[in-house]
C-alpha cells in the first residue's frame, strides 16, 4: 500500500525532470464548470493525466478552466503548442484522449473531426 | 450528476473561482443518521442577500457568474433524500456549504469515484491547500496536501501526471483500507 514514505522516492524520481518540465511550452486546457463535470470532463481529466504519465510526457502542463459558454460541446479540451493555433475539440469522451494526446500534442496533427474552434495565438 | 463525488467536485470548483488558499473536504457516512459533506473555503465569501439566493439558477448565475447551477442542482438532490442543503458565508471570511442526505435513503446517489474527484481537483488548482477527510465506523482518515508538500517541497506540483498519480492511488487505496477495517 502506497504511504507518504513513498513520496520520497517519488521526490529523488522527479528531480530530474523538473528542468524538462520548464522548457517545452505545450498545454492541455479542460473545462470543469458545472457542465463541464456533468459531461465528463472528471474522467477526461484522469485520462489526460494518465496518458501523459504513461508516456513521460511531463513537461506538458495541464489546467483547467471554467464554463466559456459552449456547454452543449463539454467536454472541452483545448491544445496549445507554442506557436500553433490553439484547437478546441469538443465532445471529447476519455477514449478519444489517446488519439489527441498521440497525433496532436507528440505530432502536431490536428485531430480534425474532434474540432469545434481554432484561435490564431499572437 | 449520478456520484455525489461529482457534486463535491464541482462545489469545490466555487471555492477555486472565490480565490480560496485553503479548502476543508469532510465525508462522514454516518453522522447523526445522516451521509454528510462539507466543503469550507477562505475564498472571497457571499453576503447574507447573496446566500439566500445562489438556492435559484435564474438569479445567481446573471449576478455571480461563478455559482450557476451548482448549488441548485445539490440542494434539488438532498431535498429529494430527505437531507437538507446548508450554506454559511461571510464577506472576505469564506464559505462552508454541507449536504446531508438521510444514512438509510435509498434515492442518495452512489459517492462514487472521489479518489479521482480529489486527485483531479488538484490537478486543476494544484496551488491550494487541501484537506480531506473521511469518516466510517472503521475510523476515520485523513489526507492533507500540507503533509505531501513537506515530504516533496513546497513547490509540489499536483497537475504533474506522476504526483496525481501518486495522488489518485494512495487516495483510493487508504479508502479501501478504511472500508476494510469497517467490516472487521
Amino acid at each position: 500500500m502506497k504511504t507518504l514514505e513513498d513520496l520520497k522516492a517519488l521526490r529523488e524520481k522527479l528531480k530530474s525532470d523538473i528542468k524538462v518540465r520548464q522548457n517545452s511550452g505545450t498545454k492541455i486546457i479542460i473545462g470543469m464548470g458545472t457542465c463541464g463535470i456533468a459531461a465528463g470532463a472528471r474522467e477526461v481529466m484522469k485520462a489526460v493525466l494518465d496518458e501523459l504519465a504513461v508516456r513521460h510526457l511531463n513537461d506538458v502542463q495541464v489546467q483547467q478552466t471554467g464554463c466559456i459558454g459552449m456547454c452543449e460541446k463539454e467536454v472541452l479540451v483545448d491544445v496549445m503548442r507554442p506557436g500553433e493555433p490553439r484547437i478546441t475539440y469538443g465532445k471529447v469522451k476519455p477514449a478519444d484522449v489517446k488519439k489527441i494526446i498521440a497525433e496532436h500534442v507528440v505530432n502536431g496533427r490536428i485531430v480534425e473531426d474532434l474540432v469545434v474552434g481554432k484561435i490564431e495565438q499572437e | 450528476m449520478r456520484e455525489l463525488s461529482l457534486h463535491i467536485l464541482d462545489l469545490a470548483q466555487n471555492s477555486i473561482e472565490a480565490g480560496a488558499h485553503h479548502v476543508q473536504i469532510d465525508i462522514n457516512e454516518n453522522e447523526d443518521g445522516y451521509f454528510t459533506f462539507a466543503i469550507a473555503d477562505d475564498g472571497r465569501g457571499m453576503t447574507e442577500e447573496m446566500v439566500k439566493k445562489v438556492r435559484d439558477p435564474f438569479v445567481t448565475t446573471r449576478i455571480t457568474r461563478k455559482v450557476g447551477m451548482g448549488i441548485p442542482f445539490m440542494d434539488m438532490v438532498t431535498a429529494q433524500c430527505g437531507g437538507y442543503f446548508d450554506i454559511k458565508s461571510k464577506p472576505h471570511e469564506g464559505t462552508t456549504v454541507k449536504a446531508a442526505f438521510k444514512a438509510d435513503n435509498i434515492d442518495r446517489p452512489p459517492l462514487g469515484d472521489i479518489a479521482g474527484s480529489i486527485a483531479v481537483l488538484l490537478a486543476g488548482a494544484p496551488q491550494i491547500d487541501l484537506v480531506f477527510t473521511y469518516s466510517d465506523a472503521g475510523g476515520k482518515f485523513t489526507f492533507d496536501t500540507r503533509e505531501v508538500r513537506e515530504v516533496l517541497g513546497q513547490d509540489t506540483d499536483f497537475a504533474h501526471p506522476e504526483i496525481y498519480r501518486w495522488t489518485e492511488e494512495y487516495l483510493r487505496q487508504q479508502l479501501s483500507a478504511l472500508h476494510a477495517g469497517q467490516e472487521d
